[in-house]
């Protein structure tokens, strides 16, 4: 469980950060809490030469309120979004979601922005975000940009963000009412299904990770819905991409991914 | 219960490992230490085509790089128990080199190793050695081992099989009262393979002293002797009284820190060859592939019925995977240490047990907490609860039924068993009866069937099991296959001032013998446990030992201390009727004092310890001192028994089971402290669940691990058990000093088929008769849905 040797460099702001990412392109990994990317190293799955720890940037680490929209940066732990009253009180949702993530080692090391930059299909962030329609806010060489939640996604390990960009923040619409449920893996505790649904009016938004390759929106679901779970037999109604391992096959999956959109239109 | 024994006192040793203070063997850093990192088989089966160490051995900081071509112990790794085919044929066994010469023969087998100054650039140069493989078809699944045509593990062996083995009654009379039988249950599965996952890695430290000629090896092992023995008379050929082996604190074991590791030669060997120390700690990865695993029989099993619940006959036919080289105690596992167990508590007077192992192309199968024991305690407890079912028996009565009745072995004689043993004592019926108490089982089964009008599934399983820990006398394990003996040998030396040093041959990894050992020999001298101190792990201290396993530390190396103790006390009285001026005979010993019955003179062990040393006015003719070693070899294994009963409650929606009650109770004879009692229990219970709900290696069909770190083997956590309620009934071993039985491996041993049979029985009324283990969700779902 030894790296590959690899330079370290603290950027003390984004700009830094930005430079830097640009100066050593392709060698370079941005480290955020470290969670995914540290154990990768230490199996020597990955390999950058250089890691650009960006922990130490404070403006990327605030929550606040700017009018309908709660903005997190995104180095925030999951231990601050579990915990802030702000989130608490207009994205209940989210710190739900963060309190299912890992032991409080973890929830005290790893950030938002990490998680979803990382991608990984398992992690339990993305559901919320698809549910909430929030916005990923990225930085470049170009500028700054917004990415909307159903863009963001693209692949297994794969999202829209630009080899020269770095999350800067995540800007969640308040929600009025919303829940996670989640399937944990026995092992890992990474989301077998997680479910994210939450209100919009008189129809509900849902989020589905874990399932498939890319996380998704139950949209069969969302069109179905008429204020009782039953629509949730449509959960899986479009889905390919299946992920299968000796937890759960694709059918067993499929199974749980109804139950999970069921409960949680049940918890509503 | 005297002062001390019997009474909860907390463990001394515990104070340093919550600190942090503990000695384990990678906390050591010697002068000039080298590092090193081992270059492994991504492969389970491969020609070695070729190993280039060119661009390695340029790398920086690199010390130097051995493949099988530098002559590292030829003879390989040997083997510690000896089980041959049932035709007399001698059991295959194979050299197990310290690094894989021109095969490989399992994924994680070892091709070279890598000495460098840190363990970084060891690394590094691990990954420049270039090794082309030519990978082969491989076979991981003991039955599919002994199909023809099946990948060979060893070439010059025309099968895979290491040996088959039988035990019991004749096959055809068995067989003759199965199908004349009222009922006949009939189970097939596979009791999973295991990974022991000890807390600590295992981890090495070898220093030869090229000026005085002498080794020394810092190991994580559970018998530093027997490491001793191995290394130098089998594989390394090098002097025993040359080497001093070390172990201090080792964290956790379960089996798996038994064995003579090649890892641990090779750093020998290296050592020399250097002429500098060198480190190796495994990591967790490393640790999944390479230390030895448990369990992975492949099951067929009949027993048969009167028409009143009574077993009448026993069938098993089983595979037995043993890895592809035979590990230390590994033939002994599903031979000795299981079918000896297949009579359980029951009457059956008829029970056949047919074992066929062969090599697979994976790591080597071994003792696993436990070790053959709970894979009896697993078909017998499953399959008599099938049959109750089957039957329209209540689990409880069935068992009733079938109990061997009480006998303590002392008044009535041991029970004389189908397969060989002769149980020590034991009351079967008493721990049913409390463990049903416990629960409150007439009460639960009305919840139940509450419950289940609403639509719930809610479950109870028993299990009521024996296990064999303890095992000796040497000359019958000798004549089972054992190439060691199975004494103990506890030394007790008395300072001059009265203070005491125990030392034992066997060695704790987290059992708390720095404690209970302390505790029943300052009750024996009547002094303080202050003034006790308990050595081990040091073979330059220690005249011999044969370690920690099989629950036998307190059975069989207490009653070696105890000997000693004896001989203390009987030479102490010489001193003290001198002292005394009175007649042996006429005193007593009592509360740490010699006393001339019915007077008040008396002489205290403090001033006999001192004059044994200072022996101005002594008996004539006595030697000086007071220190005695003893060897004790048992007359008998000893025969722990009891109760588990599980309660679980299933979600119908996802097959998930919550275990909501945990409830033990056991005889492990006589008790020394009632804390540590119940941590062993508690601890091997969590581990007997583990193995019923979470924990699995996977291989698939070309041998690589799917199940390969913590992300994909789920031990279980605190949030997986209720606590575990436990209680105690006391039948006493009748042939050991303490009247003590063993407690490390019956809570690993009872629980697994409680759960099950909780989890079948929470679904029985669906259909579902059987699950394989571990009960994943996914598992449990789909035989609701079969």
């Amino acid at each position: 469980m030894i790296p590959a040797k690899f330079d370290y460099i603290k950027a003390s702001s984004l700009g830094e950060a930005l430079t830097l990412l640009q100066e050593h392109g392709d060698e370079a990994k941005i480290l955020s809490g470290g969670h995914s990317l540290i154990p990768s190293m230490k199996l020597r799955l990955a390999t950058p030469s250089v890691l650009i720890d960006i922990g130490g940037i404070s403006e990327m680490n605030t929550i606040t309120e700017e009018g309908d929209e709660i903005v997190i940066g995104a180095n925030c732990t999951h231990h601050q979004i579990a915990t802030s009253d702000l989130v608490r009180e207009h994205v209940n949702i989210l710190s739900q979601a963060a309190l299912c993530i890992g032991d409080i080692q973890v929830r005290n090391r790893g950030t938002l922005g990490g998680s979803l930059a990382h991608a990984d299909p398992a992690s339990d962030y993305p559901a919320t975000v698809l549910a909430c329609e929030a916005t990923i806010v990225a930085e470049g060489k170009d500028g700054k940009r917004t990415i909307g939640a159903n863009d963001f996604f693209q692949a297994l390990f794969l999202t829209a963000l630009q080899d020269d960009e770095i999350i800067t923040a995540i800007r969640f619409p308040k929600v009025s009412q919303g829940t996670y449920q989640k399937f944990f893996q026995s092992a890992s505790r990474f989301a077998v299904v997680g479910v994210a649904a939450i209100k919009k009016g008189d129809g509900v938004q849902i989020g589905v990770t874990g399932v498939s390759g890319v996380p998704f929106r139950a949209t069969a679901v969302e069109n179905a819905y008429d204020g009782t779970s039953s629509a949730a037999k449509h959960a899986m109604d479009g889905v390919d991409d299946i992920i299968s391992d000796h937890f759960a096959d694709e059918e067993y999956r499929s199974h749980l991914a109804r139950v999970y959109v069921k409960r949680a239109l049940e918890a509503l | 219960m005297g002062t001390f024994i019997g009474k909860p006192i907390k463990r001394r040793e515990d104070a340093r490992f919550l600190k942090g203070a503990g000695r384990y063997t990678d906390d050591i850093k010697l002068p000039k230490m080298t590092q090193s990192a081992f270059v492994r088989s991504p492969y389970a089966h491969a020609k070695i085509v070729r190993i280039d160490t060119t661009n390695a051995r340029n790398m920086a900081g690199v010390v130097a790089i051995y493949t099988a071509e530098d002559g590292c112990g030829e003879y390989g790794v040997p083997c510690g128990w000896q089980v041959n085919f049932k035709n007399g044929e001698t059991m295959r066994e194979p050299k197990h080199p310290l690094l894989a010469k021109d095969k490989i023969r399992h994924l994680g087998e070892a091709v070279a190793i890598v000495i460098a100054e840190t363990l970084e650039q060891a690394r590094d140069a691990a990954e420049m050695v270039e090794v082309d493989y030519e990978p082969l078809p491989a076979v991981t699944d003991p039955q599919k081992a002994m199909d023809s045509g099946a990948p060979l593990v060893h070439d010059e062996w025309p099968d895979n099989a290491a040996f088959d083995w039988c035990i019991g009654n004749d096959r055809a009379e068995v067989e003759a009262a199965l199908a004349s039988a009222h009922h006949v249950t009939e189970m097939e599965y596979r009791n999973q393979r295991l990974a022991p996952n000890a807390i600590e890695p295992r981890s090495y430290i070898a220093d030869y002293d090229v000026n005085a000629g002498k080794w020394t090896l810092y190991t994580s092992t559970q018998n530093p002797h027997l490491i001793r023995l191995l290394l130098c008379a089998f594989v390394l050929g090098i002097p025993e009284h040359k080497v001093r082996v070390l172990s201090y604190d080792v964290g956790g074991g379960f089996g798996s820190k038994i064995y003579h590791y090649t890892e641990e030669a090779l750093l020998t060997w290296v050592s020399k060859e250097i002429g500098r120390p060198v480190k190796w700690t495994s990591d967790r990865s490393e640790a999944f592939l390479t230390d030895a695993h448990g369990r992975d029989h492949v099951v067929k099993s009949k027993m048969g019925f009167d028409k009143d619940g009574k077993i009448v006959a026993h069938l098993t036919d089983e595979y037995c995977a043993l890895g592809a080289y035979l590990s230390t105690f590994a033939p002994a596992v599903p031979t000795y240490l299981h079918g000896t167990l297949f009579q359980g508590v029951y009457t059956t007077p008829l029970i056949h047990l047919n074992v066929t192992a062969p090599f697979t192309h994976t790591v080597a199968v071994d003792a696993y907490r436990g070790a053959g024991r709970p894979e009896a305690t697993y078909l017998l407890e499953r399959i008599i609860s099938k049959a109750a079912k089957e039957m329209n028996m209540d689990p409880a009565e069935i068992r009733f039924k079938n109990f061997i009745p009480p006998f303590d072995g002392v008044n009535e004689p041991g029970y004389q068993t189908q397969v060989a043993l002769q149980y020590d004592s034991g009351n079967y019926e008493a721990v049913l009866k409390r463990g049903l108490e416990m629960l409150g089982y007439e009460e639960f089964r009305k919840e139940q069937e509450e419950a289940r009008r609403n639509g719930k599934l809610l479950g109870v399983g028993i299990s009521t099991y024996i296990e064999g820990c303890g095992i000796a006398p040497s000359a019958v394990v000798g004549s089972l296959g054992a190439r060691a003996g199975l004494y103990e040998v506890g030394a007790v030396r008395v300072q001059p001032t009265g203070k005491v040093s125990v030392f034992t041959g066997t060695h704790s990894h987290g059992q708390g013998h720095e404690t209970v050992f302390a505790q029943f020999v300052a009750d024996k001298l009547g002094i303080d446990m202050a003034d006790v101190e308990i050595e081990h792990g040091d073979t330059d201290q220690v005249a011999f030992g044969m370690g920690t396993y099989g629950s036998r530390s307190l059975a069989v190396g207490g009653s070696a201390i105890i000997k000693s103790v004896e001989k203390v006390l009987e030479k102490g009285a010489k001193i003290a009727a001198h002292k005394l001026e009175a007649a042996e005979e006429d005193l007593e010993y009592a509360e740490g004092k010699w006393t001339v019955k019915g007077t008040d003179k008396s002489v205290s062990f403090g001033d006999v310890s001192l004059t044994a040393y200072v022996p101005h006015d002594y008996p004539e003719g006595l030697e000086p001192g007071l220190d005695f070693s003893s060897f004790y070899d048992p007359t008998n294994f000893t025969y722990p028994f009891g109760t588990h009963i599980a309660v679980v409650e299933v979600d119908s929606d996802t097959g998930k089971v919550h275990l909501k009650r945990f409830l033990a109770c056991d005889d492990v004879g006589n008790v020394m402290n009632p804390m540590i009692v119940d941590g062993q229990i508690q601890g091997g219970v969590v581990q007997g669940v583990g193995q019923a709900l979470l924990e699995e290696v996977v291989y698939d069909e070309v041998g690589q691990m799917l199940s390969g770190s913590y992300m994909e083997y789920a031990m279980p956590r605190a949030d997986d058990v209720p606590m575990i309620e436990t209680d105690r009934t006391v039948t006493p071993c009748p042939h050991n000093p303490l009247g003590v039985k063993g407690a490390g491996e019956a809570g690993a041993i009872g629980s697994t088929p409680a759960v099950v049979n909780a989890v079948v029985d929470a679904l029985s009324h669906l259909g579902v008769t059987d699950i394989q283990m571990p009960l994943t969700p996914q598992r449990v779902w789909k035989a609701m849905h079969a």
